[in-house]
């Protein structure tokens, strides 16, 4: 009955972003009574599409929190003896599931721009939710046609499926939604642009209504892509944390276009330049979060993402993904001269910086593309191919360095108009720090390798920069925003600088033990106390004791082989012990050998954990940016623009 | 100082530049750095480049696979029906490594015609293989009449 009831309401929901679009359309091209009728209509409108949709999607939560076997994604996904954290996460843990959870995040979304957003034009407002509408129908043209998710299943089986192992993980149950805020939150700001474009309103007040879903979508990928990358890094233990795999380059391209547009979107807001740039760069960013979400559900790439593997669907999501992208780059053409020029500003100014950097990302963005599409591309006409790490490294660092220097000095370089020797010494002071890092190099590990060496040296200049735009300020007068911008440029440092070291110097050790036999690693010194089996809820295990010794410093490591009962995998469980201000030492067991050894494999990883802090660095610096802009937007809603554009503050 | 048109021009045209750049050095670098992936026998027929990062897909030949006596380097061969290539192989195998199933071999050809292997993959469970594998465990099981240790679900 639920699932009847869900599937109603995925029904109704699909219509009432049709008549949105319809009424956003008419309310646009009547005028007097009827338009204004049709105009009150639209807000309504998109508040109960949010709400319907998102009551559907408790329903299949509901039917897999109580493991309803009578519905068929139930049945092959989920599994009576499941812990409840799987149950509920395996609501989204699938294909089907996952796109009614996009559908939702985006109607949602929807509703609150429509009960919420003050500052934009009427008109601008009825685009913008038209603009929603038309993006939703096509996902919800795509559940209810091709991938319903409250199938009945007749006759019932007795017991489900069960969920992958790989991906019963905390960390990882949260992962998929993460992303999908971010990739949604794009395109409710493409929808703003739409909203623009069409009402021919590019200016601040559409850069400050599409801002925070900019920051939000970043915040959330940023977010996102550091949960993954840890996830990766101890569940498939390979001790890599990026495999340049498609699927991750399906969240860091979107990730890298809003990059871009976070920072364009700020000179905007505030200054009121970039203008065609800023819409541009909105499109493109929603076209990426349409090809990520092409690449992980079309089953075009196989992985342990891929949950899909339908030609049909495949056929269907791309049809949508060249009406969204092909619609949208037709109605920028369309309309792009009819976008005022923006203000001025000079080669050298912060304006000018944001904008190199912008292209960069670009640049980037470009480069990550090409290498993502390629094998699919070769495949076409017959060739396999796979491109990894000796491609992707040194291709995007030839942009990725220019880009780090642009971000070290580009903070310190004001609105409009600015001279490079006015910013000469704290240039100077960072290059100092940069070259202390050369000399530390230089004397203490000279084979450090290319690449890492300009990542720690990068990371040590960028480091001190980041934290130039608070010196010799008042700090409790200092905006929260531009708090925001510091602690996001650290976390860059600090993440770039834990990627450099892991590369550089990561420690092996592969050795098959015996019981009671000690190794060496980096300093540690590594015993194998025992193996033993142990039970889970749904997995068997053998796990073993390692003790790692360090001076007088010892901890106890318990890696796993796990055998899942249903579906039946195995799976290795790295053990990692963090040493905060040191490293990770990181061991997995292996096989046992037919002379009774078992097989080990540790390393010792200097500052790795490093990268992941950074990410969270990112992200919170993101997190204090909005909430800075959320006060700010309180406190003074409408002469924001022309009190900044007086005085010419900077503002991060 | 430039005129505030000119300026303009030259963002447009300088941020081109740099895309076009990029693009270029994408495909160059493509061209020489994408790992194709080759069967035994394309491997024995082609002339492939020593120590040039590419794949190899095949089934693990029966009794072939032999752990050497470190414990942890395991030397075995991979056949398509036609040709057979010895690889070796350093590290903690995948879970669904074994005789008569399919693996992909990431790594290089050494001189001396052997295929060191820097990663396996196999098939990690049955709903996820290596895609390269999807059509030799079908012919796979064409060719076998004991194929009871490929599952080719899919």
């Amino acid at each position: 009955m639920i699932a009847e009831i869900g599937l109603a309401l995925l029904w109704l929901a699909g219509a009432l972003s049709i008549g949105q679009l319809v009424m956003g359309v008419l309310a646009l091209r009547s005028t007097g009574n009827m338009g204004a009728a049709y105009a009150s209509a639209i807000r309504p409108t998109a508040i109960l599409q949010g709400l319907l949709v998102s009551l559907s999607f408790l329903c299949l939560i509901w039917l897999f929190l109580n493991t309803d076997l009578s519905v068929k994604l139930v049945a092959t996904h989920s599994h009576s003896l499941k812990p409840l954290l799987y149950k509920f996460a395996g609501s989204w843990g699938n294909h089907e599931g996952s796109m009614l959870l996009w559908v939702s995040i985006m109607a949602a979304s929807g509703a609150l721009v429509a009960l919420f957003e003050k500052r934009i034009s009427e008109r601008m407002m009825i685009a913008t939710l038209a603009g929603q509408a038309f993006v939703s129908i096509g996902f919800y043209a795509f559940i209810l046609l091709s991938s319903n998710p409250f199938e009945r299943l007749s006759p019932v089986p007795v017991e489900g499926n069960g969920l992958n192992p790989l991906l019963q993980d905390p960390g990882l149950a949260f992962h998929p939604p993460t992303l999908y805020f971010g990739y949604v939150g794009l395109s409710i700001a493409f929808s703003f642009a739409v909203g623009a474009l069409v009402t021919r309103e590019v200016g601040p007040a559409f850069a400050r209504a599409m801002r925070p879903w900019v920051l939000g979508a970043w915040i959330f990928l940023t977010l996102g892509i550091t949960a993954g990358s840890y996830w990766a890094y101890y569940e498939l233990g390979w001790g890599g944390w990026w495999f340049w795999d498609p699927v991750e380059n399906a969240s860091l391209m979107p990730w890298l276009a809003a990059t871009a547009l976070l920072h364009s979107v700020t000179v905007l807001a505030s200054r009121g330049a970039l203008k065609a740039w800023t819409v541009m760069l909105a499109v493109v960013a929603f076209s990426m979060s349409m090809v990520g979400t092409f690449l992980v559900r079309s089953g075009i790439l196989t992985s342990v993402h891929a949950f899909a593997v339908d030609p049909e669907r495949g056929t269907f999501i791309l049809i949508l993904l060249g009406i969204y992208i092909g619609g949208a780059m037709a109605l920028f053409g369309l309309r792009a001269n009819t976008v005022t020029e923006g203000a001025k500003f000079q080669i050298v100014s912060r304006e000018a910086a944001l904008v190199a950097n912008n292209v960069l990302l670009m640049a980037l963005l470009a480069i990550v593309l090409m290498g993502t599409l390629y094998p699919l591309v070769t495949e076409a006409i017959g060739e396999q191919v796979s491109v990894g790490p000796p491609y992707f490294n040194p291709v995007s660092a030839i942009f990725f360095v220019p880009m780090l220097v642009v971000m070290a000095i580009g903070p310190m370089l004001r609105w409009r108009k600015d001279s490079l020797k006015r910013v000469n010494m704290p240039m100077a002071i960072c290059a100092m720090a940069a070259a202390l890092a050369l000399l530390a190099l230089v004397l203490l590990a000279p084979d450090a390798g290319l690449l890492p060496s300009i990542g720690l040296i990068l990371a040590a200049g960028l480091a001190v920069a980041s934290l130039y735009p608070l010196w010799k300020r008042n700090l409790r007068r200092t905006p929260l925003a531009t708090y925001g911008m510091v602690v996001a440029h650290l976390g860059v440092a600090v993440s770039l600088a834990g990627m450099a070291s892991e590369s550089a110097f990561t420690t092996e050790r592969l050795v098959a033990s015996d019981i009671g036999q000690s190794h060496e690693v980096a300093g540690w010194t590594v015993k194998l106390e025992g193996v033993e089996p142990v039970a889970g809820p749904n997995w068997t295990a053998l796990a073993a004791r390692v003790s790692a010794k360090s001076g007088s410093n010892i901890v106890m490591l318990e890696p796993q082989s796990r055998n899942f009962v249903q579906p039946f995998t195995n799976t290795s469980e790295a053990a990692l012990h963090t040493e905060w201000m040191g490293g990770q030492l990181y061991a997995v067991l292996g096989e046992q050998g037919q002379d009774g050894r078992w097989q080990l494999r540790l390393w010792w990883k200097p500052f790795v954990h490093f990268i992941w802090i950074g990410g969270l660095l990112i992200g919170f610096g993101g997190f204090l940016s909005l909430i800075g802009r959320m006060v700010q937007a309180r406190r003074r809603p409408v002469k924001e623009t022309e009190e900044q554009m007086a005085s010419g503050v900077a503002f991060a | 100082m430039i005129k505030a048109k000119h300026q303009r021009l030259i963002m447009i045209v300088g941020a081109i530049i740099v895309l076009v750049i990029a693009s270029l050095l994408a495909i160059y670098a493509l061209r020489n750095q994408a790992s194709y992936f080759y069967t035994p026998s394309e491997l024995g027929s082609q002339n492939v480049e020593v120590d040039r990062a590419i794949r190899l897909g095949g089934m693990v030949q029966n009794g072939s696979i032999k752990t050497a006596d470190d414990g942890v380097t395991v030397n075995f061969m991979v056949g398509d029906g036609e040709a057979i290539v010895p690889v070796t192989y350093r590290g903690i195998t995948p879970d669904l490594f074994v005789e008569g199933s399919g693996v992909v071999a990431e790594g290089r050809l050494a001189a001396d015609g052997t295929f060191v292997a820097d990663n396996l993959l196999a098939k990690h469970d049955e709903n996820y293989m290596p895609r390269e594998l999807d059509g030799i465990d079908k012919s796979a099981i064409e060719n076998s009449t004991a194929a009871s240790s490929i599952g080719g679900s899919r």
